[in-house]
């Protein structure tokens, strides 16, 4: 080697790291380890974050009214064992969050498939015009089943996370099936041929199973009883794909009661 | 004579030029999907009421062809190229190699196949099937072993700045790639992340931001600190300043993700944390660029005579352009804007386009003339032409994004005098039509720039070989 390579240009560390392979390597490992391990290990335990596997309390989240008083997260988070209603059938809007029935699993497969996320959202930000155009902002534990969130990042249609109830099923049917029929301006492809698709009952039911097996954030033996899996193949009976999308949009923004003046966010 | 031969090195340069080939096409495969579904957006008949080609099924497929299609078969060209002669040696293994480009081209039939059947795990860039994103992680391996350990049987004393640019690539897309992956398969077609709500956003963008920092930045950086001093026949401006750019990079940009998730349901300091550190990233993003363009020092008038180098310098400028435009775009008030609307497209596109394919093709240019041992391009001209589409195109495109971008932006926020929202969501949807009309006319522009490069690489290659079988002699005589 010539006296060029022995000349230190930088300092005595970054020179040996330049000259050994796996001194490179590792610490490139290192240094590309931290950023995310920083922001993401943490919403695993921290309150707000809708980790609520084995703990009603979710990290000890609190939501607070205006006098400071908590909220129950079982008024936030649908709990069958404390709730009125007792079965997935039984739910009523606004018991609280809860997994979704198999229609509306066979229905958010759809969803997925056909990459509505691309152009709808489903997360409603804390902003005046936001809050008047889609309803009350959304709060993590609305999320806290979707394995495979869906809030998008693209707003090419508007907002979704509450289009539940705000249109009737005969409207979504008929704009889904020809959207420009509806709303002229309207740049979606037409869905018509999802009426003409049947539901996977088979894929469905075995998602429903999926999703009681989940590490984090399962849906509760208590929700997703074995009656409830067994029957669900019933519930799907003579669906299209049509149906199951409607149903799962429907039932879109509505778990969850919100009360003014509550910090649902911290 | 033998002693002679002793002491050239011999590199494998095969795998290289098919890989090169590769990226040609999927340039044009890639941002002709992207042209057909801007154009979707503008006219939306063009759905054609076929499942396989709307635009809920296609988009997935111009991103997956564009980010791995293209995207790959650059860096693994350039990336074998770089890495022998940097090192002065052969690749470790030519044969894993070889199974890489397979591989590789096999994830795309793939991705070319189920994409279009709405197989989609539905998370965006990650969107292929569980049993594809195995192969992917399989392949990704193979290639950065062979890298690593080509680089660990290197000749020369120091490993090159490029290198550490596609060290911290491979480690960083590893983790990002088999983390976000994390699923339980239903059947063979469907599958759903082990993550739900806020945990699966936070992991699905420190991917997807970071997809974009070091598939297709820090790889990026790699190509240009090897194409930019040799096209220009100058050494790397500044030595420390490289240093700077690395590690900062490498160390700085994974926490960016989080900017993508401002004023959702996340916690609010994950996002601004992640602005916080997107502001701080201009220095290492702009000392970098500067890096690039100072390199030219003393020899701009190339400029006039050098059409590769074009390519390469614009390429930089975009890069700058960029760089400072994602850190404004993460300021909270900014995003408050500019999420959801079509500015986020603009802004990807100019890095896409601007930066990333410009540097490419001029690579690309740059590695065929060598590959083939030709002085020049089929038509020297027709570079020039591909560099005033591929510039214009992309212009184009990128002033459309930021004009219905803001004003997207705008009409959703704005309050008549009675208090009530000004407009309603479809009247933001027709705003927008002229603006997706144009980007789809900027995707075409660019779009015809990526098929002239096509050509004039296929006849360049033609003619290389048919001048190398003329001139063939035999071994013995």
């Amino acid at each position: 080697m010539s006296d060029h390579h022995d000349k230190l240009y930088s300092t005595k560390l970054q020179d040996k790291t330049e000259r050994s392979t796996l001194l490179m390597f590792v610490l490139a490992a290192i240094a590309v380890a931290i950023g995310g391990i920083v922001e993401i290990v943490p919403l695993f335990y921290l309150p707000n974050t809708a980790m609520c596997q084995n703990d009603p309390t979710c990290n000890n989240t609190q939501h607070k009214d205006l006098q400071g008083n908590v909220i129950p997260m079982d008024k936030i988070i649908w709990n069958p064992d404390t709730s009125a209603h007792k079965t997935l059938a039984d739910w009523q809007p606004g018991d609280g969050v809860r997994p979704y029935t198999a229609l509306e699993t066979a229905g958010r497969a759809v969803f997925i498939r056909e990459g509505c996320f691309l152009c709808h959202s489903q997360m409603i930000r804390p902003f005046r015009d936001e809050k008047d155009r889609y309803g009350h902002y959304s709060i993590a534990e609305e999320s806290m089943y979707d394995h495979t969130y869906q809030w998008g990042s693209k707003r090419t249609g508007p907002d979704l996370a509450r289009v539940g109830g705000k249109y009737s099923d005969e409207w979504h049917r008929r704009h889904l099936r020809y959207p420009r029929d509806v709303v002229s301006e309207s740049v979606m492809p037409n869905y018509f041929w999802l009426e003409q698709k049947p539901v996977n009952a088979e894929r469905t039911v075995q998602t429903l199973k999926v999703m009681t097996m989940m590490p984090f954030n399962p849906v509760p033996k208590n929700i997703y009883t074995d009656e409830y899996i067994a029957g669900a193949a019933a519930e799907l009976e003579g669906k299209s794909d049509l149906d199951a999308l409607i149903t799962y949009l429907q039932g879109l923004g509505n778990h969850v009661k919100f009360e003014e003046g509550v910090n649902y966010r911290d | 004579m033998e002693a002679k031969q002793a002491t050239a090195v011999k590199y494998d340069m095969e795998v290289v030029r098919w890989f090169t080939i590769a990226a040609a096409i999927y340039a044009v495969v890639g941002t002709l999907i992207g042209v057909y579904i801007a154009s979707e957006l503008a006219w939306p008949f063009l759905n054609f009421d076929i499942a396989e080609i709307t635009f809920g099924r296609l988009r997935p497929l111009h991103t997956n062809a564009v980010i791995f299609a293209f995207g790959g078969s650059v860096l693994f060209a350039t990336g074998f190229y770089i890495v022998q002669r940097t090192g002065a040696t052969r690749l470790w293994s030519n044969g894993l190699a070889w199974a890489t480009f397979i591989g590789w081209n096999l994830i795309i039939v793939s991705a070319v196949i189920t994409l279009p059947l709405g197989l989609s795990q539905g998370k965006e860039y990650a969107e292929l099937p569980w049993w594809v994103d195995i192969a992917i992680a399989v392949v990704w391996l193979m290639y950065g072993f062979n890298y690593i350990m080509t680089i660990g049987i290197r000749k020369t004393s120091h490993i090159y700045v490029s290198n550490w640019f596609t060290i911290g690539m491979i480690v960083m897309i590893t983790y990002l790639h088999v983390v976000n992956s994390l699923a339980i398969p239903v059947d063979w077609a469907t599958s759903y992340s082990i993550f739900s709500g806020v945990q699966d956003a936070m992991v699905q963008w420190w991917w997807g931001h970071n997809a974009v920092g070091f598939y297709l930045t820090a790889g990026f950086l790699g190509i240009m600190y090897y194409f930019v001093p040799k096209q220009a026949q100058r050494p790397v401006f500044s030595y420390r300043l490289s240093v700077l750019h690395f590690w900062a990079l490498t160390f700085g940009y994974v926490w960016l993700g989080a900017h993508h998730l401002q004023y959702t349901a996340l916690p609010d300091w994950t996002g601004s944390l992640g602005a916080a550190v997107s502001l701080a990233m201009i220095i290492p993003s702009w000392g970098g660029a500067m890096n690039g363009m100072m390199t030219l020092s003393g020899a701009w008038d190339k400029l006039r005579t050098d059409y590769v180098l074009r390519f390469l310098v614009v390429s930089l400028a975009f890069y700058a352009m960029s760089t400072f435009e994602g850190p404004v775009m993460s300021i909270k008030t900014v995003n408050a804007l500019s999420h959801y609307t079509d500015w986020t497209v603009g802004h990807v596109h100019s890095g896409a386009l601007g930066w990333m394919a410009m540097v490419s093709f001029g690579a690309m240019y740059h590695m065929i003339k060598k590959l083939w041992g030709v002085e020049k391009m089929y038509s020297e001209g027709l570079v020039n032409v591909h560099f005033w589409l591929a510039t214009i195109g992309t212009v184009v495109y990128v002033v459309a994004m930021w004009v219905s971008g803001i004003m997207q932006g705008l009409m959703w926020r704005d309050y008549d005098e009675y208090g009530t929202l000004t407009y309603t969501f479809v009247e933001s949807v027709s705003a927008m039509h002229p603006y997706y009309a144009m980007r789809a006319i900027g995707g075409a522009i660019f779009n015809l720039g990526a098929w002239i490069c096509l050509y004039n690489v296929v006849m360049t290659v033609r003619t290389a070989s048919a001048a190398r079988s003329a001139n063939a002699v035999p071994s013995n005589a």
